[in-house]
């Protein structure tokens, strides 16, 4: 188990470098911070209204839709993995279970849900 | 001469460090600690320089695609261009207090980065030049690298700005959605190879007929949707809606300036060379060559995945975002899991080399 100590190690020093990096940058920029560089760019008009604004819902249908295939995806890793040892009953299961979630995404699509407006 | 050239591991190397570094005589928990962490700071300056040659190349080759020369005025055919370009980089002010939410806006450049990093502990880079070969391997490097959506939804969301917010849901919904098609076609491959580690996977393919690639009939079918969906994942044209220049202007980074900016466009590097690295190792045979040392043949074959990812961002017309959500959810998933399923039965029948 001593590799996945590699990754604790990577997440350190990525972040480090990167902070020691802003850190130079911040020593050597100028700084001239006033109103005028606040406002968002919009193309040089003024933004009208709030930045946080209310947003089209396909894009949480489409995450919906995702996590549900993703989970599937996180079944078959351990049924890809192990196939070879299987045989026939993990190949009939994996299919029945790849067909149920694509009735799914069947159904989804006769609704209209993958539509994008 | 082979010969010779078969002797230059770059692995013999870190070999003779790591004796040297043994002999010292600390805690082995210690030298652990200080071989990791100095491998990592080797892996970021060898990261470093190659988004910096890859910025160049994909200059050069935008201009020659469009019958210009792109840059040529810094050095021989414009080679240090892009150095200059980084340190104008560093020197330019930081505009932060454009952002709405000054915690979410300053980690996501760090998040984008770092997310990008730890995929190349379990990257192959040649004949057991490898930083850790976890068991999980590629599992490991999908789980990781999909942290850069948190971080392009978390610059999205931190700036105050709505083109910027666009273009990190855009990112987000592309991604999620090439997540799938890109998983299924990985998943053929560890069908074949029974393991999910990256070295496992590579010395599966021992022999130019074993390359993924070459098992028909499925082989070539996950590596075409591997290939469009790791385009996808990478952000890259013609997939590049979320920062579709002409409609976002520059999505989810417009407010970032300086070394943030930076980051993010580093990160957009390194994951074009770890998504090119995966496919070699996984459907090219990895470091598997004649003649040339093994690092030599991982840096080949990956920078021409990398030259043909270039070719299609500077030579396809980009997609409207209603085709390419359409396109990854009615066509892109039900062909890589009927392709999955078709590999399946092939394995359970014995019908492979």
């Amino acid at each position: 188990m001593s590799e996945y100590l590699s990754v604790l190690i990577f997440i350190a020093v990525g972040t480090g470098i990167v902070l020691f990096t802003f850190l130079i940058a911040r020593l050597i920029r100028p700084r001239n911070p006033y109103p005028e560089k606040g406002v968002a760019y919009e193309c040089a008009e003024e933004p009208i209204g709030d930045s946080w604004i209310k947003f089209n819902p396909h894009f949480y249908i489409f995450a919906l839709i995702f996590v549900i295939f993703d989970v599937e995806v996180v079944f078959l890793f351990p049924w890809a993995v192990a196939f070879g040892q299987l045989g026939l009953f993990a190949l009939v299961e994996m299919v029945i279970f790849i067909l149920i979630l694509f009735f799914g995404l069947y159904y989804a699509w006769k609704r209209g849900v993958l539509k994008w407006v | 001469m082979p010969l010779v050239l078969m002797s230059l591991e770059l692995i013999e190397i870190f070999r003779w460090a790591y004796g040297l570094l043994a002999e010292l005589g600390l805690p082995p928990v210690w030298v652990m600690l200080i071989s990791y962490g100095v491998i990592g700071v080797l892996m970021f300056g060898v990261l470093a320089l190659l988004a910096l040659f890859l910025v160049w190349w994909e200059r050069k080759v935008a201009g020659h695609v469009q019958q210009r020369f792109g840059p040529m005025r810094n050095g021989w055919h414009g080679w240090y261009q892009t150095i200059a370009d980084a340190i104008k980089l560093l020197q330019k002010e930081d505009v932060d207090i454009i952002a709405r939410d000054k915690f979410v806006f300053f980690w996501a450049p760090v998040l984008c980065f770092v997310a990008a990093f730890l995929a190349y502990i379990c990257i192959p880079f040649g004949k057991d030049l490898i930083v850790a070969d976890l068991n999980i391997g590629i599992l490991y490097i999908m789980a990781v690298t999909t942290f850069t959506v948190i971080a392009l939804l978390m610059a999205g969301w931190g700036s105050n700005n709505k083109y910027a917010l666009f273009g990190g849901m855009r990112s987000a919904a592309q991604a999620i959605s090439y997540e799938v098609p890109m998983v299924a076609s990985i998943l053929t491959v560890i069908i074949y190879a029974g393991s999910l580690s990256m070295v496992d996977i590579v010395q599966s393919q021992n022999s130019f007929f074993g390359w993924f690639i070459c098992r028909m009939p499925f082989g070539p079918i996950a590596f075409v949707t591997y290939i469009i969906a790791a385009t996808a994942e990478a952000n890259r044209a013609p997939f590049d809606i979320p920062e579709a220049e002409q409609e976002l202007v520059a999505g989810f980074n417009i407010e970032y300036s300086g070394m943030k900016f930076a980051m993010f466009f580093l990160a957009e590097f390194i994951n074009l060379f770890t998504v090119s690295a995966i496919a070699v190792t996984l459907f090219l045979g990895g470091w598997e060559g004649p003649w040339l040392p093994s690092w030599l043949w991982f840096l080949l074959k990956t920078l021409g995945i990398v030259f043909l990812l270039m070719m299609f961002r500077w030579t396809y017309p980009r997609l409207r975002v209603d085709q390419l959500m359409e396109f990854a959810w009615k066509f892109l998933v039900p062909v890589t899991f009927a392709n999955l399923i078709l590999a399946a039965t092939m394995k359970y029948l014995g019908w492979y080399w």
